[in-house]
């Protein structure tokens, strides 16, 4: 450094192969910044998605050679009775849970974004089981779903109900992991929240001045304006709903009588448990497909009724 | 509470109109309303904490009674003791730091340093590589979940860390690299340029001028970064097979296999694993709300 201060502040060497003109410098840059990456897209994403396509059409349990199948794995899943259940059990959760943690997150939003004495205490009471380890979230419900002491039943006995065998009746296992999954409403919720506290209060001035009431106000302002963070919440709701499992997997493993057989699930129980490896990635891709397919169709159909604004 | 007040007083000097009277008592009902549905609503949105709490400090034979008894008579906090040592939680949460801070390092090195690239440099393809950032934000896990698993048991690193680390030092995950690109972009670009002017390269630039001004950023990414390791059930699950390479997480989850119908311990070891969420969040709440309004909706 000491020889070339004259001359550049650059060491030399990098004469040799820095490029001179300064786009070209500045692609460079811009590419040496991104490269981990792209080489971790490369490495982690790519290589992957080649592998479990090359995997879908064999048959392979990780220790004799794999074998060519073909479309053997979309055929076998036609007739897999468990393929369709889980199906079936995912979409039903989905379209329970999805929507009612959509409208309790915006009404408490709704109702946290006013100014009263103790709010911040609300926001955290609402928002803090949100992020409790899913581990620690599934031994406590176990237990709260426990048929004879826990408080699930605790609760019905106080308004005169009988016990509920939450976890051994098909019928009631399903709802018991919905209303798990309805606790943790609260990170939607927040994001409700950020999102109505970024809506400029000169709107609501402007409408008061109208005479718009209440009802016209949330009808016509805050709705639209929110409407990009209900659409998100939405999607990342989908997305987020067809990939449980630690819950289903700690509380029920599945039963009773698979009613608790979500997607994921079983997908891992043909993995990692009877070592069907194609077939699993067989399930992983149809069931890629099928968010995409979905979250396309909700962008297409939901999206076009989002009310965009700059309101910055 | 403000314009309540304005409105009072402002009204005064004139009629004290009815309707002005009216307005503001239907505002106080209003608000007493909106307390008694909060109250409500929190209530029952603490009651499975209350339960566990509760459920935790209660000997054996006083857990299985119904109905319950509210407050634990003899309050045994021995099952804290005893539920930790029953497992090696000690050496669980030794593992679990040892993850954490690798991820932490990987997360804020390289997703800083891509998160910048992506924030402050103009070059040809660039938006193209941030909406593929985007997309694998979107892609569910488990599709790749197979065909990653086969990737790490040919390399050798089942039973080992590297799966649960390794992968985060290309790029931290999409949602830091997005988390990293949006606070880059809302510091000033005059700064950039006296470094600029001063001979600082991109690079002096990025990790002597940006980086220390990004400490809301760098707080936000790694408690979340924290949050996910010490959450993550899934990864531990497929990739740690010895006990003493378990983490807190998949440690619980043996635990609860183990004990069948001690709920009192496994509530014991469930607050234990709890309580470190809620503290941090306690203490840092504001980089929460700042991680959630940085991720969500700023353009």
């Amino acid at each position: 450094m000491t020889t070339t201060t004259t001359t550049s502040i650059t060491p030399h060497w990098t004469h040799r192969f820095w490029p001179r003109s300064l786009a070209a410098r500045r692609a460079v840059t811009g590419y040496i910044f991104i490269s981990p990456f792209i080489l971790g897209f490369l490495i982690w994403f790519l290589i992957p998605a080649g592998v479990a396509l090359w995997l879908t059409v064999h048959d392979w349990n990780l220790i004799s050679p794999p074998k060519y199948v073909g479309a053997k794995h979309l055929t076998t899943m036609w007739e897999d009775e468990r393929f369709w259940k889980s199906l079936t059990v995912t979409t039903t959760y989905t379209l329970i849970s999805v929507p009612i943690s959509l409208v309790l997150g915006f009404v408490l939003a709704l109702l946290l974004n006013t100014k009263i004495w103790g709010i911040s205490f609300f926001r955290t009471a609402y928002y803090l089981p949100s992020i409790v380890p899913a581990v620690a979230n599934a031994v406590l419900w176990a237990w709260i779903f426990n048929t004879e002491y826990g408080l699930a039943n605790v609760a019905l006995g106080m308004f005169g109900l009988p016990k509920i065998a939450w976890l051994q009746r098909p019928e009631w296992a399903l709802p018991a992991l919905i209303i798990v999954s309805l606790w943790g409403f609260g990170s939607g919720m927040v994001i409700y929240l950020a999102g109505l506290q970024g809506i400029p209060q000169v709107f609501y001035e402007a409408a008061e001045i109208d005479g718009a009431g209440r009802w016209a106000k949330l009808r016509h302002i805050t709705i639209p304006l929110v409407s990009p963070v209900i659409f998100f919440n939405l999607i990342i709701g989908i997305i987020g709903s067809f990939q449980v499992f630690t819950i289903a997997r700690l509380v029920t493993n599945g039963g009773p009588q698979n009613a608790t057989l979500v997607y994921v699930l079983y997908m891992y129980q043909n993995a990692f448990q009877n070592l069907k490896m194609g077939y699993a990635a067989a399930l992983a891709w149809v069931l890629f497909v099928i968010v995409v397919v979905l979250t396309l169709f909700v962008f297409k159909y939901i999206g076009s009724r989002v009310h965009y604004e700059d309101v910055r | 509470m403000n314009m309540v007040t304005q409105e009072q007083t402002t009204a005064r000097p004139l009629s004290l109109s009815i309707r002005n009277r009216r307005a503001l008592w239907e505002r106080r009902l209003w608000k007493g309303l909106i307390v008694v549905i909060l109250s409500v609503g929190a209530f029952i949105m603490s009651l499975p904490f209350i339960w566990l709490v509760i459920s935790s400090f209660k000997p054996l034979e006083k857990i299985f009674i119904f109905p319950p008894e509210w407050i634990p008579n003899p309050f045994r906090p021995q099952n804290y003791v005893e539920a930790l040592v029953y497992k090696p939680f000690g050496l669980y949460l030794f593992n679990t730091m040892k993850i954490v801070v690798l991820n932490l390092v990987a997360v804020i090195l390289t997703a800083s340093f891509c998160g910048y690239g992506f924030a402050r440099i103009r070059f040809p393809g660039r938006d193209f590589w941030f909406a593929l950032v985007l997309a694998t934000l979107m892609i569910p896990y488990f599709v790749l979940m197979v065909p990653q698993f086969i990737m790490f048991s040919r390399l050798g690193w089942i039973d080992t860390f590297y799966p649960l680390t390794v992968p985060l030092f290309f790029g931290g995950g999409a949602f830091n690299i997005f988390l990293f690109r949006q606070f880059f972009r809302s510091l000033p670009e005059e700064l950039a340029d006296a470094g600029r002017i001063d001979g600082c390269s991109e690079f002096g630039i990025y990790w002597r001028i940006m980086m220390p001004l990004s400490k809301p950023a760098l707080a936000t990414v790694a408690i979340f970064t924290f949050l996910a390791a010490w959450n993550d059930y899934i990864g531990p699950l497929l990739y740690l097979r010895s006990d003493y390479n378990f983490t807190v997480a998949i440690g619980l989850a043996t635990f609860r296999s183990v004990m069948r119908t001690e709920w009192n311990l496994l509530m014991a070891a469930s607050t234990a694993m709890i309580l470190p969420v809620i503290v941090l969040f306690f203490l840092a709440q504001r980089y929460f709300v700042e991680g959630i309004v940085l991720s969500g909706l700023k353009g």
